[in-house]
């Protein structure tokens, strides 16, 4: 039982770092800031979100698993609003441009 | 090379690399940027030395207000290369690089000069942990056996409160601080000023009263608070307070006179000033730790948001 919760953590976090480094590779190399905001979100999203589903096996207990559940439900509400504020700005500034 | 290595070897690379930015960069929103980035990983720094209780409040106070008053600065004083109209000269250059360089290698030979096995206070407060009934040496350090430390940090924030507000013009006094959002705040930020603060109140007195056993505490939670409290008027929900309101004072001052009182309480109760009576130690510690919470609230909401610049109709 041990061996198989340690191998979906080891999967699910291997995922979320592709994930992480995926989006890290896109803000750097994407041309424009809606694309870059696209890349950052995966990151926000997959990434964060794949990495907390690999540690829920070794929480050790109901409290701390919501908590890590809780981190990324707020990382999603942070980083939902501030990619659409960025996006507005950066459209603004496209248009009168 | 093991992998802790390894992490804490890019940890200390990446954490001087941000350092050495945030002071290169010429333009001043992307140095504040890089100083959050920086506040950031520190926190991480603290936390694989073990010390959760100081990761705790350098990602609340120095990433996190800190950063949020550095960006409201920075928008105030125009995102541009600062201007410097009489550059430094030659010497006064030499005479900086000298200060800086005396600085660094005094703390390189105090730090080389440390014996093998540091001197720590740390047996002595862990021994006497059970005299104060919490569960956190950090605690027990910061409230009781160093109280007066904590109480002078916490009138500092009413002094500094003070100082922002000295800036007000005459006609200004007694007034409200312009409302840090704009005036027609976007929809998902409404929508996060509505649902985040429930969440932060929660998680701000639960860092509070978690703090008597483990990492946590008033600072953190009070600053968490603040956030909430930024939040909501950043998104337009709330208004900036008008500073002569008597609650508004009441709240600032009340958590360091309580613990002021207190203090001088213990004089009777206890032969000393701030020592608590037998037994009771951790119900007045929770007690000031309450009201020296909303007191930080309060004074880093209102630091957050600068001197009064409207007057209330």
């Amino acid at each position: 039982m041990t061996l198989l919760t340690d191998a979906f953590t080891i999967v699910c976090v291997s995922g979320g770092l592709f994930f992480f480094l995926a989006g890290a590779v896109g803000l750097v190399r994407f041309p424009d800031t809606l694309a870059r905001l696209h890349a950052l979100t995966k990151a926000d999203n997959l990434g964060l979100g794949l990495i907390v589903l690999g540690l829920l096996p070794q929480s050790d207990g109901v409290l701390s698993a919501t908590k890590l559940l809780l981190v990324w439900a707020v990382a999603q509400l942070g980083g939902a609003t501030l990619s659409q504020m960025v996006a507005r700005v950066a459209k603004d500034k496209t248009s009168k441009s | 090379m093991n992998v802790p290595f390894g992490f804490d070897a890019s940890l200390a690379v990446l954490t001087l690399a941000v350092a050495g930015y945030a002071i290169a960069v010429r333009e001043s929103f992307a140095a504040v940027i890089a100083f959050i980035s920086y506040g950031l990983l520190l926190a991480l720094v603290w936390v694989r030395l073990s010390a959760v209780d100081v990761a705790l409040t350098e990602g609340a106070i120095g990433g996190g207000v800190t950063g949020a008053l550095l960006i409201s600065a920075a928008a105030k004083v125009g995102n541009g290369v600062a201007d410097v109209s009489r550059p430094l000269g030659r010497v006064g250059k030499f005479f900086i690089a000298f200060l800086c360089a005396v600085i660094t290698i005094g703390i390189a030979v105090a730090f080389l000069s440390l014996p093998e096995s540091a001197p720590t206070l740390a047996p002595l407060a862990a021994e006497h942990l059970p005299s104060t009934g919490l569960g956190n040496p950090v605690t027990a350090v910061l409230l009781s056996y160093r109280a007066i430390d904590t109480l002078l940090e916490s009138v500092v924030l009413v002094f500094a409160v003070v100082g922002v507000w000295t800036f007000a013009s005459d006609h200004h006094w007694g007034g409200a601080p312009e409302s840090p959002g704009r005036d027609r705040p976007e929809e998902p930020l409404v929508f996060l000023g509505q649902i985040l603060p429930p969440l932060g109140i929660l998680i701000g007195v639960h860092l509070v009263w978690t703090g008597a056993t483990e990492p946590g505490g008033a600072f953190q939670g009070g600053t968490i608070l603040a956030a909430a409290w930024i939040l909501t008027m950043v998104a337009g929900l709330t208004k900036p307070p008008s500073i002569g309101g008597r609650w508004l004072r009441f709240a600032l001052v009340g958590g360091p006179a309580l613990f002021l009182g207190i203090g001088v309480a213990g004089f009777v109760i206890a032969k000393a000033f701030l020592a608590y009576p037998e037994g009771y130690a951790k119900a007045f510690i929770l007690v000031i730790e309450a009201g020296v919470t909303v007191s930080i609230a309060v004074a880093l909401g209102l630091l957050a948001l600068g001197p009064p610049g409207r007057r209330l109709p």
